[in-house]
């Protein structure tokens, strides 16, 4: 089920009284692909959740459309969408078993939907078989892992099979090995079952690793849609440029001048045909080669080993962060004692944004 | 080590051991003597024998009897009642958003209101007076009725006045217990059921209820031993005799057994008093037992 979102705003009213309406989602407009793994992206209080509320209809749309497929559902209530919703705190009844929790929205079907408690429990099982807690059926929640109840969680919200699968941060409150073992299981879910999720989630390295697409917001704005990989080798801003990748891109105060970057009185590469401005040189840490004959000098600072890669820190007198964090290939060498290291830079991996606007030169 | 660690630890204690020595346990004890001591006499500080003589008394004692039945019928009918009212009360306001603090604020007032004062308030409402019917009187012969004199008629007209007024006084503790309660029911848990599609009575009946469950049961029991205890009330409406007025409850008769004109008897009382007791605590026992599969603890 393809997903369209056509202008989508949604206002809260100010909390002082005459204070200006509070913006989280402006003028959204996407259409989701039918069956893909979709990450949205972004700091808290972008409006991401938001996003996601509006598409589940927990909350309506101060101005805009969402449509499933062809059929409006921008007036329907959340119940009547067919959507599943996985919460942050997975909201599991406590009450209820495993089982009671999964079968839940079955057991509110009504009409010719209406299930037999043997097509329920059948159903439940086989749920439960996907998200592989079948053996656990007669637990409460609090019995089990966080992991585990991440599952019944999802369970829960694909029973119904949905047309569209909602996550709210769903890894976030799993320890970090977990972590990497369920986004996978998510990534595998999601193929299986073939239903079209969106996913919310502040960590970079989470959306890019299992999405199909990534939307990355920030102040209830869409900076940038597309593939993880594509997304990340060519932002289109500084703030895109910066939320994506670990460690972070490194921004220099620099200026394009007759067909060259400057930053500071170096001239580290060419910028044919741009023209000249104050601009903003953000930097990949893997763009950086060291190279005694190099154009761009850093005062070294110490080097941290990696194994199969050095972590050169270094620092620059216009860089913005509060070092210059450089990834190169354990095969250079560093003297100990050294105070400068010179670099050559990989012109994919350096990006120009203007100083102003900030968007991309 | 470990020694010197206990005596600090009993050091701690003493004052509170002191405190409920002196005015739990012994109290306690002493009323379990009182009602073994037959024909105690207080002025001569003498009795004439041990055994349940006392109790037989009591048992046998119409006066007592009625304070029984009285008790209970109050018992039976203003826990349900005040309890399920308060829980409907408890979800209207938590479904309000703005005028929500002045309702529940308006709500607690009973809560400290003195019970006289609210007795006063029930005789305007229920009494016939030299000058007034009262107000609900009023009403019923507005309507085409007969005048009701509520406090000086019938066992069930002045039954019906004072569980009106025990659940009336009772209702503001209960309705603020659970509407914190319900507050405190974390908000996904509706959320999730409505992207489920549950109904709200569903919502209330398979989620609502059994995270406040033990709320309820909390309010029900001490509900229960509230009611039991019975006696203020009946006396701001009926006035101290309430053997006269056919509403005396058993706290009611232990009073009368000590200190009233036909005071003096301190074995029937303690005796009343520990069957009072027994009673509280089999119910409360029945309850616990009952409720156990039912009452979930998070």
């Amino acid at each position: 089920m393809k997903v369209v979102l056509e202008n989508l705003t949604k206002r809260f009213p100010s909390r002082s009284k005459k204070g200006p309406d509070v913006t989280a989602v402006d003028h959204f407009n996407f259409e989701i692909p039918d069956g893909q793994l979709i990450g949205l992206l972004g700091p808290s209080g972008c409006g991401k959740s938001t996003t996601l509320n509006l598409i589940s209809g927990l909350e309506t749309p101060t101005e805009g459309r969402i449509l499933f497929g062809e059929e409006d559902v921008t007036n329907l209530p959340p119940e009547e969408r067919g959507v599943g919703l996985v919460f942050q705190n997975y909201a599991l009844y406590p009450h209820l078993t495993v089982e009671e929790n999964i079968i839940f929205p079955l057991q509110n079907l009504k009409g010719d939907k209406k299930m037999t408690k043997e097509a329920m429990h059948q159903k439940a099982v086989e749920t439960a078989k996907l998200v592989q807690i079948d053996q656990l059926m007669e637990r409460k929640p609090k019995e089990l892992s966080g992991g585990q109840q991440q599952r019944v969680a999802i369970a829960r919200a694909l029973v119904k099979i949905p047309r569209v699968l909602l996550l709210d941060e769903p890894l976030s409150n799993l320890d970090a090995r977990l972590r990497l073992q369920t986004r996978e299981e998510l990534r595998r879910i999601q193929r299986e079952t073939g239903v079209t999720t969106i996913f919310v989630t502040h960590d970079q390295e989470e959306a890019m690793s299992i999405s199909d697409l990534i939307i990355v917001m920030k102040d209830g704005l869409v900076h940038q849609i597309g593939k993880p990989q594509d997304v990340y080798d060519e932002p289109v801003n500084l703030f895109v440029a910066q939320f994506l990748g670990t460690p972070q891109i490194n921004v220099f105060g620099g200026e394009i001048r007759g067909g060259k970057v400057y930053i500071g009185n170096e001239a580290v590469m060419d910028a044919e045909g741009k023209t000249d401005r104050k601009v903003w040189v953000g930097i990949r840490p893997e763009g950086f080669i060291p190279d005694p004959e190099g154009p761009f000098t850093c005062d070294m600072d110490r080097v941290e080993v990696m194994g199969r890669d050095v972590s050169v820190v270094s620092t620059h007198p216009e860089m913005t962060g509060r070092c210059v964090r450089s990834i190169v290939s354990s095969e250079n060498r560093f003297e100990p004692g050294q105070e400068t290291v010179k670099f050559r830079l990989k012109p994919n991996k350096v990006f120009l944004f203007d100083r102003e606007s900030e968007e991309r030169v | 080590m470990k020694k010197k660690n206990n005596l600090k630890a009993w050091l701690y204690l003493l004052p509170a051991i002191l405190f409920l020595g002196v005015f739990m346990l012994y109290p306690l004890v002493d009323v379990c003597i009182y009602s073994l001591e037959e024909n105690f006499h207080f002025v001569s500080q003498k009795y004439s024998g041990v055994g349940l003589e006392n109790f037989r008394h009591v048992l046998t004692d119409p006066y007592f009897a009625a304070a029984l039945r009285n008790t209970l019928v109050l018992v039976v009918i203003t826990v349900p009642v005040s309890t399920g009212l308060s829980l409907l009360i408890a979800l209207g306001l938590s479904s309000l958003q703005k005028v929500k603090k002045l309702f529940q604020t308006i709500y607690f007032l009973p809560y400290v209101t003195n019970t006289l004062a609210v007795g006063l308030v029930f005789w305007l409402l229920f009494r016939n007076t030299e000058y007034t019917d009262g107000l609900i009187s009023s009403l019923i012969t507005m309507l085409g009725g007969e005048p009701i004199n509520f406090i000086e008629g019938t066992y069930w007209q002045k039954m019906l006045v004072t569980c009106l007024y025990t659940i009336w006084i009772v209702m503001p503790f209960k309705i603020l217990i659970l509407t914190s309660a319900l507050a405190s029911v974390n908000q996904d848990y509706y959320k999730a059921a409505r992207v489920d599609g549950a109904s709200s009575a569903r919502i209330f009946r398979k989620i609502t209820l059994p995270m406040i469950s033990p709320t309820v049961f909390y309010l029900i029991i001490t509900g229960f031993i509230g009611a039991f205890k019975a006696y203020s009330d009946e006396v701001a409406l009926f006035g101290t005799n309430l053997n006269v007025a056919g509403m005396n409850t058993i706290v009611g008769y232990v009073y009368d057994m000590l200190y009233s004109d036909s005071g003096g008897y301190p074995g029937y009382a303690a005796a009343a008093a520990l069957l009072l007791f027994g009673i509280v605590f089999t119910i409360t026992y029945v309850n616990l037992r009952f409720s156990r599969n039912k009452v979930q603890y998070m």
